[in-house]
């Protein structure tokens, strides 16, 4: 139990939030069965893919499922990293 | 008349399912149209206690598939609403005694019989949950706030897709206004949000549902329950009337406006 100005801040995290956020989590694996690690091998293979045509920032990728409805829905972001300047004359 | 077939499932067992079915079936019953509840629940019955008719019983849905009687003798007529009927389970067989395609046979024998057949449908994914899933116009899910059964409910929701039988309907059952309000239970909003399915009804905690399942009384028949109106409500929504719904998660008091207001994600 917090105190009261954290009650009133809503500074402590209710069990209601923790249990959706718990629950967005767990659904997602339910319904598409890829784990959090299959998710991860897949990550390093698209990295290695990827690279091999064009340069990317590897560290800044994320990938990951989202929900719209009821479909569930692979969302890569992958930053370019910029190609060498070459100057026109 | 050309009935509606509406299964009543799941997932988690202890939901509320027989409860929500008895209510439903009693409240349709009362605004004049003919019902016939089906227990599918084979080997585990509830429906006769809970409707107060465990008495009566002398065929069973077993009897009617294997041909021991004819559908009219299975059903058991409620003398309370004379438009009520119920076709229990078998108590001594198990669910393999009965096949979907019995299920929609008998269904399709109701057919001309009444205005709605209502599927009590055992907890699990298993046969029971295919036999009472089968002959089904329209599936009712019925949830708990709580995580396991919101977990649960989006399974069964996913195998009502998978079997074409969709878009499933909620229920959310035993939600308890004050604990949402403080935050430490799942709001409408939030099931709805992880679902993402059509709300039927919100059902709030009454300890009258347990009072009236001792007695064999639902809560329907109840005009000063509060579970009671959300199941009427159902009923009428079932029938295509726009009903608004109970409005439980209203932040009353200055200090919850307030905090709403200072923090306006944090419910």
């Amino acid at each position: 139990m917090g105190s009261f100005f954290d009650q009133l801040f809503g500074r402590e995290k209710k069990s209601a939030n923790q249990a959706k956020e718990r629950l967005r989590l767990v659904l997602i694996h339910d319904r598409t069965d890829l784990t959090p690690g299959a998710l991860d091998m897949m990550k390093d293979e698209l990295i290695s893919v990827i690279s091999r045509y064009v340069q990317i920032d590897s560290a800044a990728m994320q990938i990951g499922v989202e929900q719209r409805g009821r479909e569930q829905r692979l969302v890569a972001d992958i930053p370019l990293k910029p190609a060498g300047r070459r100057r026109r004359s | 008349m050309t009935a509606k077939v509406v299964t009543v499932t799941s997932g988690k067992g202890g939901v509320g399912k027989t409860t929500a079915t008895a209510n439903i079936a009693i409240a349709l019953a009362a605004t004049g149209d003919k019902v016939v509840c089906i227990d599918a629940d084979i080997g585990l019955r509830n429906l006769d206690v809970i409707l107060g008719l465990e008495n009566r019983i002398v065929y069973d849905l077993v009897d009617v598939i294997e041909g021991r009687c004819r559908l009219r003798q299975a059903m058991i007529r409620d003398k309370r609403l004379p438009e009520l009927h119920l076709i229990p389970a078998a108590q001594t067989r198990d669910k393999t005694a009965v096949s979907p395609s019995d299920m929609v046979r008998l269904c399709d024998e109701l057919q001309n019989e009444c205005d709605w057949v209502l599927i009590d449908s055992p907890a699990g994914i298993e046969r029971g949950f295919r036999n009472a899933v089968a002959p089904a116009d329209m599936i009712v899910v019925i949830t708990n706030p709580e995580i396991s059964a919101v977990r649960d409910a989006d399974r069964i929701i996913g195998l009502i897709e998978a079997e074409e039988k969709g878009p499933a309907h909620l229920i959310i059952n035993r939600i308890k206004p004050e604990l949402v309000k403080r935050g430490d239970m799942l709001s409408t909003e939030d099931v709805l949000e992880l679902l993402a399915v059509e709300l039927m009804g919100v059902v709030p905690e009454d300890e009258k549902v347990l009072m009236g399942g001792n007695r064999g009384t639902p809560v329907a028949l109840d005009d000063h329950s509060a579970a009671g109106h959300a199941f009427r409500n159902i009923a009428r929504r079932l029938k295509g009337e726009d009903i608004p719904f109970l409005d439980l998660t209203n932040h009353g008091g200055l200090l919850g406006r307030l905090s709403k207001l200072l923090h306006p994600g944090g419910r």
